[in-house]
């Protein structure tokens, strides 16, 4: 927030936000500011020379400045800050809504307790045209999950997960670190150094079968890094194959699903994209569940793999004993 | 911003918000520094109305009449109650909830947005702590449809865009009277009555193309009252599914553990010298069931029911002869 057309707001924040906190460090109200220390003297500076008409000795905002501390003497009349424009209501009381509505990230009592306040205060500007539903997708069982997650993170303690692994189709038992709890298009994660793994993990809680809190605590090692979620949970890593697909109408959801690269329509409405894929039985399973509304262009090798499974599988529902009538 | 014009705008609201009397232009160019700089009558009027629109775009009110009856020409002030955000105080945790809820957008125009709003939640005295990383992280994408799509809702005004319909590359242009934008398990939509249609109609935000434009004059459209918008995105029925049917299966040893997980073991059976359990397993959509056993190919195999056993035989016969399946 450095840029030119944040000033004003800024400025005229300024002055009743010193009002509020007589003697703060000027580093510190950088930081709320998110500006500079050398921005926000620059700021202050200017305020010094603004004030009421007549412009004399007392008619000019005052500021005191004490070692790497300041305070207001005189507002020159700028003592509340302005309202919120119906943008900025909008904004941050469309978010509270959504933190009310997902189960696990707050209390939710506070935070509708936040949103009559902030309602209260920004009067006429409060947002209508939005209504925000449930954020998550969960199930009595996730529900459970989560509370558990949720004291394990409170008391820092480790857990013991059998947990699901969608993309090898595997259930394993694991005992990890807890870090963080994610929400992520409506879906709850649990962020954890994984200790099989030897690295940060995100369980989806919904695929956590089984979980017990441990005596001991959770220490995730220094190089726990938390992940980086700015292109959402899938991370398509340039070393993974490449699978090129014609998808027919009722398969175009794959596309809105998983990370694609759409190459073009087709006549028809079928749509030909490139995907990345870290294990080839998943990307087998993802074709073969399509039911031939997706065909496999490449690489070969998939395409054969994904035609032989499926006449194994019809093979093999042949010579189904004929009593369990088949 | 140059710094003449920020000082000259912040003497500006200080003037405004200290008068009780109407400021005319000409009184403002005499009083407030910085127009004295104007080299003509011109060159002020333009300055003045750029810093008048200026002050209307951070949202400050101008209240624009005249002291009496005789006075020739309008003048300016503000309203210190319009101008003014209402007292607030709030308690560490919901402070803690609104430092979360500024992070929360995905889109840098509404993350800009709500930090406007911290800025003036903090200058009104309100402690919000932004340094500590909160054990819970989460996010609320949005759409480029949001923005335009919500303004034209708060504005009462129609508006046209392309759309694409689910499973189908065709896109229509729908114009729409949009009462609302829902949000419904981490996805937008826009609920309106949509004129080509002459019925309500919900889209999904990620399903519009390009650029959204407005139709008519806002304030022209009527939203009809006491009607839940959440309820054509969301359905009114929110209870849990129940079952349908149950499945039989087989299902390989050490296979298909996605089925197994859902599964109960009630047996045990060889097929083609692949030993394997029999299992059972609730059917809640048929038709995905169909899908995700059909991806285990030979490991899971369906026993009953019957119509089951079809559809997955139905998908793996299309890709082992390379077929589109007949729908």
């Amino acid at each position: 927030m450095t840029s030119a057309t944040d000033r004003m707001p800024r400025l005229l924040a300024l002055v009743p936000y010193l009002l509020a906190r007589p003697g703060i460090r000027i580093e510190d109200a950088a930081r709320d500011f998110d500006v500079s220390p050398k921005q926000l003297r620059r700021d202050l500076e200017l305020l010094w020379m603004c004030g009421l008409p007549g412009y004399g000795p007392g008619d000019l905002i005052d500021l005191s400045f004490e070692g790497d501390t300041v305070t207001v003497t005189f507002d020159a009349g700028m003592n509340r800050p302005l309202r919120l424009t119906g943008g900025e209501a909008t904004a941050l009381l469309v978010a509270l809504r959504a933190l009310a509505e997902t189960p696990g990230v707050l209390d939710t009592d506070a935070v509708r307790r936040a949103i009559a306040k902030i309602e209260s205060a920004a009067g006429q500007a409060q947002p209508s045209g939005v209504v925000v539903g449930l954020g998550v997708r969960e199930g009595e069982q996730t529900a459970r999950t989560r509370q558990v997650v949720r004291e394990a993170l409170h008391a820092r303690r480790a857990l013991r997960i059998r947990y699901y692994t969608a993309s090898r189709d595997e259930i394993t038992e694991r005992t990890v670190d807890p870090m963080r709890l994610l929400i992520v298009q409506a879906f709850g994660y649990l962020e954890a150094w994984c200790r099989r793994a030897e690295g940060v993990r995100l369980f989806r809680l919904d695929r956590i079968d089984d979980l017990a809190l441990l005596g001991e605590p959770a220490v995730p090692p220094p190089e726990a890094r938390p992940t980086d979620l700015s292109d959402g949970v899938f991370t398509a890593r340039p070393d993974q194959p490449v699978a090129e697909l014609v998808l027919e109408p009722d398969a175009r959801w794959v596309a809105e699903y998983y990370p694609c690269e759409e190459l073009g329509e087709l006549d028809d409405g079928r749509l030909r994209v490139r995907m990345r894929y870290g294990d080839e039985s998943w990307m087998i399973r993802l074709v073969l569940g399509l039911g031939g509304e997706a065909r496999v262009e490449g690489p070969a090798e998939l395409a054969d793999a994904v035609r032989r499974r499926a006449a194994d599988a019809l093979a093999r529902a042949g010579n189904l004993p004929s009593i369990l009538g088949q | 911003m140059s710094t003449a014009r920020a000082e000259r705008l912040v003497n500006l609201v200080l003037a405004l918000l200290s008068t009780r009397q109407y400021l005319t232009a000409d009184r403002i160019r005499g009083i407030v520094p910085g127009y004295a700089e104007a080299a003509s009558d011109e060159a002020f009027s333009r300055m003045f109305e750029r810093d008048k629109t200026e002050l209307r775009e951070l949202g400050i009110p101008l209240e624009i009449g005249r002291n009496s009856a005789f006075d020739a020409v309008e003048g300016y002030r503000i309203a210190r109650r319009d101008y003014e955000l209402g007292d607030i105080e709030l308690a560490p945790d919901e402070a803690a909830a609104v430092g979360l809820a500024v992070r929360l957008w995905d889109s840098p125009e509404l993350t800009g947005q709500a930090h406007g709003a911290l800025v003036k939640l903090r200058a009104a005295g309100v402690e919000v702590d932004h340094t500590a990383t909160p054990a819970v992280e989460s996010r609320v994408r949005t759409e480029p449809a949001f923005s335009p799509l919500l303004a034209a809702a708060q504005n009462r005004q129609a508006v046209r865009f392309d759309y694409r319909r689910s499973g189908s590359a065709e896109r229509l242009t729908r114009t729409v009277e949009p009462w609302g934008v829902v949000s419904w398990r981490a996805r937008w939509y826009v609920v309106g009555h949509d004129r080509d249609r002459r019925a309500p109609r919900c889209f999904r935000l990620s399903r519009v193309i390009g650029e959204v434009r407005t139709v008519g004059a806002p304030g022209e459209i009527q939203r009809p009252e006491n009607v839940n918008l959440l309820e054509f995105v969301a359905g009114s029925d929110r209870s849990e599914p129940t079952p349908v049917a149950t499945a039989r299966l087989w299902i390989a040893d050490r296979r298909a553990a996605r089925v197994r997980r859902h599964a109960r073991l009630v047996g045990r059976l060889t097929v083609d010298g692949i030993d394997g359990d029999l299992a059972e397993l609730e059917l809640y959509h048929p038709e995905s069931a169909a899908n995700w056993i059909a991806g285990h190919g030979p490991d899971v195999l369906v026993l009953e029911p019957d119509v089951l056993a079809k559809a997955v035989h139905e998908r793996l016969h299309a890709i082992a002869h390379e077929e589109v399946r007949a729908r």
